[in-house]
């Protein structure tokens, strides 16, 4: 096997909630988009600093 | 700052914000280069997707084997064998499109029987394809093995029945080992001696061989080993300790750690709630629901009170938050635009 | 005899340089379809340099982000058609490549749905835009689709099961009689070459329309009435928009 950084084919973590049960990684990425979001709504744009 | 680079239009940006959404902007402009990026995205979604494989990899969980099956867990294939053989196994059950039904009709929506009007065009005849096939094969160098095949062929089918559930009732008490399968005293005529041959293939490897090989050499088709398979418990084990199952969201999951398909979230969901969790026709209900859903979002800005939720979830006030400020200090008073340019009431 | 004295080098004269047809051509197909393409995307317009004002938000980047990892994913997957579909499982070098198709999948959808929340909360169907949401919506179904034969031509113990479970939904409603997901030769021609041309073809689709009909405008400014509601708008001739107030307060 290639040798990574980060092994993530170890047994995987799941968090339960109620009926709701979700892996770590993909609560991350789920975290990650919201997180994303509302940072793009927040953060001004400013169009001139790209231009050149 | 854009400012340098934003060029006003003919029309201010208080007329041309208020005309109908279908009119062109003629309002100020701003220098917007799409191409450079265009190719910035893809250069910061390559160096991203290059750093993340880097660091974490990517999973590929080897795939299993009837070999290991049959090493691993000789009494759930034997057992499973059998099924396939008297033909109550998940497969030889199925229905459309594998086989026709004995009784019964499948998954319905409603009235609708849509599974069984699609027809058989994946036919699988488990007892001959799992079991009597193979066989054949192996007693051409197994004199004992081709006689118990001839007396199986030649027996009634209520006959044939009768050894096969006595088998499986006796694989209860039986015990395996490196000889074989041991089994309690009963009448399980040629069945049992096939068995024993089958799970002797099966330990080899030369059952996945003879299920993959395809009648014209070449084959990438793997439907017969994998509905084998698939009717056994240790795939399904296999998959219970992977959180890969229905009923743990399995559909959004990953082999070990990493993300999975949390897309998918919505469709899975169903399947852990009421009534889907106990009905008999769950696929099908939950494919409708989700044909039912998809179109919702497809027609979104047809469908009343869907399409006013932006209007009312005040995110938009947000992402325009610049352009609602200029619009502000530019109506306090500034100059009354032409007359030409001023939007009338109709 | 100004002929004679001018010494001028002037270009040849190009008739079809703006595409007009030549006298007696405009009935052609060929003539016709270049004009009204030409006519509903002329080049100013399919490829501006310029966006209206309000175009100035990073949630306007998630629509060009999705396409810069649709971008990876077909590059990657080029590399993986070409060594095969055993190479990943047999070379480091593969698995790098594999895990570079995978991720940028990852980002894809990730920056797909936040692009489709951001289009929502702009309500980005107004104004004869309805067609632009709606080959969104069906580019991200057949991405779906897109990345499950994916994962099923991966042959390894996740397409073993994802077949084996998958087929039951299919087969309910029929269609597992047409497409056989164990079926490992269907799965793998789907996903290289049907559903990624159907992708691109949808988001062509929606990039045209996104460039024929402009980035929408913003909602009214909150308090601030222009039409009732903020459904799908029919075009009309003359705004129906309440006049302001000239010193600019709010009605």
């Amino acid at each position: 096997m290639l040798s990574t950084l980060v092994d993530l084919s170890r047994p995987g973590h799941y968090l339960h909630w109620g009926f709701i049960q979700i892996s770590v990684a993909n609560a991350v990425v789920i975290g990650l988009m919201i997180v994303t979001f509302v940072v793009a709504v927040v953060v001004p744009f400013r169009a001139g600093g790209r231009d050149r | 700052m854009s400012g340098t680079a934003e060029r006003p239009g003919s029309d201010s940006l208080a007329v041309a914000s208020r005309q109908p959404d279908a009119e062109p902007w003629h309002g100020p402009t701003i220098r917007y280069d799409l191409v450079k990026e265009f190719l910035v995205a893809v250069v910061a979604m390559a160096v991203v997707a290059v750093a993340l494989s880097a660091i974490l990899s990517s999973p590929d969980a080897r795939p299993l084997t009837i070999r290991q099956w049959a090493q691993a867990d000789p009494s759930d294939f034997v057992a499973t064998a059998v099924t396939e053989l008297n033909g109550t196994s998940p497969t030889a059950t199925y229905g459309p499109p594998y086989n026709q039904w004995a009784s019964g009709e499948g998954q319905k929506l409603g009235p609708l029987g849509i599974e069984r009007w699609a027809g058989v065009h994946v036919p699988v005849d488990t007892s001959v394809d799992f079991v009597l096939a193979p066989l054949g094969v192996a007693a051409q160098s197994d004199p004992a093995l081709a006689a118990a095949l001839r007396q199986y062929a030649s027996a009634t089918a209520g006959r044939q029945q009768a050894w096969a559930t006595a088998y499986g009732n006796g694989l209860a008490h039986a015990g395996f080992g490196d000889g074989g399968v041991t089994l309690p005293p009963g009448r399980y005529g040629p069945v049992a001696p096939m068995m024993t041959g089958l799970l002797d293939m099966a330990r080899t490897g030369s059952l996945d061989a003879d299920l993959l090989a395809s009648p014209q050499f070449y084959g990438t088709d793997y439907t017969k080993p994998l509905l084998f398979l698939a009717d056994g418990s240790f795939m399904a084990n296999q998959a219970q300790a992977q959180h890969l199952t229905g009923t743990q969201w399995g559909m959004m999951n990953e082999t070990g750690n990493y993300p999975g398909q949390a897309w998918l979230w919505l469709y899975t969901m169903w399947y852990q709630v009421k009534p889907f969790t106990t009905t008999g026709n769950a696929d099908a209900l939950v494919w409708a629901t989700m044909m039912l859903l998809t179109l919702g979002l497809l027609l979104v800005p047809f469908i009343p009170g869907v399409r006013s939720i932006p209007r009312l979830v005040p995110v938009y006030r947000l992402i325009w938050r610049d352009h609602y400020r200029r619009l502000a200090a530019a109506s306090a008073g500034t100059v009354v635009p032409p007359a030409a340019q001023q939007p009338q009431r109709a | 005899m100004s002929d004679i004295t001018d010494t001028t080098v002037r270009p040849a004269p190009d008739p079809l340089a703006d595409g007009t047809p030549a006298p007696g051509d405009e009935r052609m197909w060929t003539a016709r379809l270049r004009g009204a393409a030409v006519r509903a995307l002329p080049p100013g317009k399919l490829l501006p340099d310029r966006q209206p004002s309000y175009v100035a938000s990073w949630v306007y980047v998630f629509g060009v982000l999705t396409l810069g990892a649709f971008t990876v994913i077909c590059l990657s997957g080029v590399v993986l058609i070409l060594k095969g579909p055993s190479w990943w499982h047999e070379s480091s070098v593969g698995l790098f490549f594999n895990s570079i198709h995978l991720w940028s999948v990852e980002l894809f959808f990730f920056f797909m749905v936040l692009h489709l929340w951001g289009k929502f909360f702009m309500a980005s169907w107004r104004g004869n835009r309805a067609l632009t949401w709606m080959t969104g919506v069906i580019a991200f179904l057949t991405s779906v689709g897109t990345a499950f034969t994916g994962y099923l031509s991966q042959q390894n113990f996740d397409s073993q099961w994802i077949g084996t479970q998958a087929k039951d939904g299919l087969n309910s409603v029929g269609v597992g009689s047409f497409f056989n997901v164990l079926n490992f030769g269907q799965m793998l021609l789907w996903h290289v070459l049907l559903l990624p041309l159907g992708v691109a073809v949808l988001v062509g689709l929606h990039l045209l329309l996104v460039r024929r009909r402009g980035v929408v405008r913003p909602l009214p400014a909150p308090g601030r009435a222009r039409h009732r509601g903020v459904g799908l708008q029919v075009s009309s001739a003359a705004p129906v928009a309440e006049e302001p107030a000239p010193d600019g307060a709010d009605r």
